[in-house]
């Protein structure tokens, strides 16, 4: 299949906000109070929604989303992390949202074509970010447990941040301020709630970095299974 | 990316003439359709209608705006839209997404908010500046025991400022519960007077 740049970039951006949806619908029936099943579900559904516009304006939303193998996927590794438990969700939320917000801020602000969905699904990411904070400042200045969870959670996820600056085809930002701002953001929630800044890579070796070029971590090869299963074994099939 | 067509039955009658009161007589029509999980509240009044265009041959094409970008409710929408419209005689609706200019709350109406805070749900406040209005929980350990520490937070102020108000008794003493309800667009709360939980439409 050959691409033009701007349904590569599509691509990206829309199998980030698929894949983050899929992890977060897994949370439905086990989350730990009934608000928190309410609201990851409510983002997982405004993420689906972000990627069926993205995935559209690349192809067909339900070929590329049910019939695509492993190695075609263009994700960030961060979103397909799994969810563990509620502290790494919550940094998953806290890292990527963080990123999501401003680099839509910048897409909407822009005049491309991707500046009317940007417009509309930074105002329901700002949400998601607010979330993730609330909970960060919650668990990590909360009980000696949750502090060390959160912590934990932190300093596992940060070597898969650094994937998310990578320039994307396309996608006409300047990354090096994106990921200066996301830094700052970031940094300062994390000193809000007690938690230090972790400090390990967050590029180079020993750090993430090729969901972009399709190289993916083991738990995605599962996740998907779970997210085609039904597609392919019952082809065609509707309601 | 929905698309609805009703089939051709009849060759059409419409004119391209005149469209203005022809399209402002559909636009009504499309416009009274009530919204599918708030059925006291019409398209028209929930803003998310942004035009109706009659095409050659008796076509007609609406545009619809969601209200957030995985809204389930706007297949629902169009295939209402495209119904009532055939029901009128419109041989053929298109009832086509469109996102931008993105739409926000202050697109409710004024009507559309009576009949929300009738309907028991608090209606989304005016906003000043555009995205969500800063909210938090309560204080955490380290706030609770030196609040000054606690400086940098965003304040509350336009919390305070504009209160929302409980739509049973109307106090302006309420709580958030959670800032994600029932559907997308909603957020938790309860009222510190009346003691009932209530739905707020959250600012977007």
């Amino acid at each position: 299949m050959t691409v033009t740049a701007g349904s590569a970039a599509a691509l990206a951006l829309g199998d980030d906000a698929l894949v983050l949806s899929h992890r977060l619908g897994e949370w439905a029936g086990k989350a730990p109070v009934l608000e928190e099943e309410v609201a990851l579900a409510n983002i997982a559904l405004d993420l689906l929604g972000q990627a069926r516009v993205l995935l559209s304006m690349a192809g067909d939303e339900d070929e590329l989303a049910y019939l695509r193998e492993e190695r075609a996927f263009r994700n960030l590794q961060l979103v397909e992390q799994p969810n563990g438990d509620f502290a790494h969700t919550i940094a998953r939320q806290l890292y990527f949202s963080t990123y999501q917000r401003l680099l839509y801020a910048e897409l909407a602000a822009g005049d491309g074509e991707f500046a009317p969905l940007a417009a509309k699904a930074v105002k329901e990411v700002t949400y998601h970010q607010d979330h993730a904070e609330q909970w960060t400042l919650r668990l990590g200045d909360g009980t000696a447990e949750s502090h060390q969870r959160m912590r934990r959670a932190c300093e596992a996820l940060w070597r898969y941040t650094g994937e998310m600056f990578q320039p994307v085809e396309g996608v006409d930002v300047n990354w090096s301020d994106l990921e200066t701002s996301w830094l700052e953001s970031v940094s300062a929630v994390l000193r809000r709630a007690t938690l230090d800044v972790p400090e390990g890579p967050r590029s180079g070796a020993w750090t993430a970095g090729a969901g972009r070029q399709g190289l993916h971590t083991e738990p995605f090869g599962r996740m998907l299974a779970e997210m085609q299963h039904l597609h392919r074994s019952h082809p065609g099939a509707s309601w | 990316m929905v698309t609805r067509t009703t089939p051709i039955e009849e060759e059409a009658t419409l004119l391209g003439e005149e469209t203005t009161v022809l399209e402002e007589e559909l636009r009504r029509l499309a416009g009274s359709v009530p919204d599918p999980e708030l059925p006291v509240l019409s398209l028209e009044e929930l803003g998310v209608l942004r035009a109706v265009h009659v095409r050659g041959g008796g076509a007609v094409e609406v545009e619809l705006t969601p209200t957030y970008t995985g809204c389930p409710a706007v297949e629902a929408m169009s295939a209402d839209i495209a119904r009532v419209l055939h029901e009128h005689g419109v041989p053929q609706v298109t009832v086509q997404t469109v996102l931008s200019p993105a739409w926000t709350t202050d697109d409710i109406s004024d009507e559309g908010r009576r009949k929300l805070r009738e309907f028991g749900i608090a209606p989304p406040r005016t906003q000043r500046a555009t995205g969500p209005v800063p909210i938090s929980l309560g204080p955490t350990r380290t706030a609770a025991r030196a609040p000054d520490r606690m400086a940098d937070a965003p304040p509350d102020a336009s919390l305070e400022a504009d209160p929302v108000r409980c739509p049973h008794c109307g106090s302006a003493d309420t709580e958030l519960l959670s800032r994600f309800s029932s559907t997308a667009c909603k957020a938790l709360r309860r009222c510190l007077s009346c003691r009932e939980p209530f739905d707020h439409f959250k600012e977007l």
